[in-house]
């Protein structure tokens, strides 16, 4: 891993990226209070919560390839944007089973497993469960960095399950889910090219 | 919507049932005077089909449209469609009719009454409103340009015109333009079958379908086809935008029913745009034929539903 000629190397500390990535949440929590999320607030919610998440995956599987590519060092901040989008898989997640269905378990389980979109987006969400659980140093030691990184490599899937599962739930074929589906085949498509 | 309260409100946003009721009477007052009036229906009748139900806010169902003429997202209609001439507005009216031609719409709306008619809206997507229309029976409109003997179904289509509506033009092309919709004739005659020309007592917004809409309430909100410009009458089954976009999802008749599900989704309950409850609001049952069972339940006597969705 080690890249010797490295042309920006991040210095500052990591809080702010925790901090940063906590403003979007923040920022629709107060329009939620004052009622400005418009005449849907359920799904504008949801769907942000989503798109946020999404977008974290992203930059965070983005951050290799901006190192290898173009020298740019941010891998120190890799476990801040990786959390940050689980905070935003778990909030659109609440908001789903508490709000939009109103913690009805049964209605939630029939959405698991006739819906190949839910069934999917879930699938996506277990996959980063015991990759959030051992985010911390400790595990890291515990595992061993090849174990480690091994299981890390999870996030791929999670990451196409995020983008499969919002292409599938829109009716018609509007661009922005399909712009999200493209990046992401082509931050993975660049690692399959990188090992050939 | 958390912590909502009265003084964040305007009178817009949220009009009491009763003082509305009360505008409504006044109204009635005067509407002997003014039966066939523009069309912008200040005095519109009342109707016994109305709901007596809560209307939805005139600010949520006016900023919260699918109108893909105008974009996809619901706020886009509202943001995009105020630059849409809707006057003069001229509907062909052709196929199997004794009287086709172009008719200018202020001669329609001469020979029709508009009355209000509170209805129940409910989306394909899973969530419903109350809608305070005004319009005339679309029947009455038929039966004014005589179908022929052989006519079966209505075809409808709305008007393209990519220079006003941003969403016909652009890389992505989101549906098939013109939007096209259909109903079997005596869906298109029954009573409950309206052409609307305004809401709460206005004329309608541009981008609720201005100057001319469809609605029905018992099937999903995308048949009412919105600013149309052709009604046509034929003997076949007319095609119809979704079911062309995604005919395993959307079928012609899409009545709202609750035992038949959406490939992707339940239609067993929905949400009520503005409910009181703000986000924690509960899912309400869906009625088959979004309650109106009663009165056209007999359109489809011996029809399996499931097939015909």
């Amino acid at each position: 891993m080690a890249i010797a000629n490295l042309r920006i190397q991040a210095r500052f500390p990591t809080w702010p990226v925790y901090l940063a990535g906590l403003l979007p949440a923040l920022w629709y929590l107060y329009q939620a209070i004052y009622g400005d999320l418009g005449a849907d607030p359920l799904k504008v919610l949801e769907h942000a919560m989503g798109e946020w998440a999404l977008r974290f995956l992203i930059l965070g599987l983005a951050i290799t390839p901006l190192r290898r590519e173009f020298g740019i060092g941010l891998l120190k901040y890799r476990r801040a944007v990786g959390l940050t989008a689980f905070l935003y898989v778990v909030l659109h997640l609440a908001v789903y089973v508490w709000l939009d269905h109103g913690l009805d378990w049964r209605a939630i389980w029939a959405d698991i497993v006739k819906r190949p979109y839910i069934t999917i987006g879930m699938a996506g969400f277990l996959l980063l469960l015991p990759l959030a659980a051992t985010s911390f140093n400790a595990a890291i030691r515990w595992l061993g960095g090849r174990t480690w990184n091994r299981l890390h490599k999870l996030v791929y899937l999670a990451v196409l399950a995020g983008a499969v599962h919002y292409v599938m739930l829109v009716k018609s074929w509007p661009p922005e889910p399909l712009v999200y589906l493209a990046i992401v085949l082509a931050l993975l498509g660049w690692r399959v090219w990188r090992r050939a | 919507m958390l912590l909502r309260h009265a003084p964040d409100l305007s009178e817009r946003e949220v009009t009491p049932r009763a003082l509305y009721l009360q505008r409504r009477h006044l109204l009635a007052g005067f509407g002997g005077l003014m039966l066939a009036g523009a069309g912008a229906a200040g005095a519109a009748v009342r109707s016994p089909f109305s709901t007596d139900e809560a209307p939805t806010s005139l600010k949520d169902i006016t900023s919260y449209n699918n109108f893909y003429e105008f974009g996809t997202d619901k706020s886009d209609p509202a943001r995009n469609a105020g630059r849409l001439t809707v006057k003069p507005w001229k509907v062909k009216i052709d196929g199997m009719v004794g009287k086709p031609g172009d008719y200018d719409l202020d001669d329609i709306l001469k020979a029709v009454t508009i009355e209000e008619r509170i209805y129940r809206m409910r989306c394909v997507e899973g969530w419903s409103m109350v809608i305070p229309w005004n319009g005339f029976p679309l029947a009455s409109l038929l039966k004014r340009v005589e179908p022929q003997s052989g006519a079966k179904f209505v075809a409808f289509e709305t008007l393209v015109r990519p220079s006003e509506m941003p969403g016909q033009g652009g890389f992505f092309k989101i549906l098939d333009w013109p939007y096209v919709e259909g109903l079997r004739l005596d869906e298109a005659m029954h009573p409950l079958t309206l052409m609307a020309t305004g809401l709460y007592g206005e004329s309608l917004p541009n981008q609720n379908g201005a100057p001319l809409r469809l609605v029905v309430p018992w099937k999903y909100g995308f048949k009412g086809i919105k600013s149309v410009v052709r009604i046509s009458l034929t003997d076949k089954e007319p095609r119809t935008s979704w079911n062309i976009q995604a005919p395993q999802e959307y079928g012609f008749y899409s009545n709202v029913n609750p035992a038949v599900d959406h490939p992707r989704w339940s239609q067993a309950t929905e949400r009520r745009i503005g409910d009181s409850g703000g986000l924690f609001a509960k899912r309400r049952p869906t009625l088959p034929f979004n309650g109106y069972a009663d009165q056209v339940a007999g359109l489809y006597t011996g029809m399996d539903l499931r097939k015909f969705y």
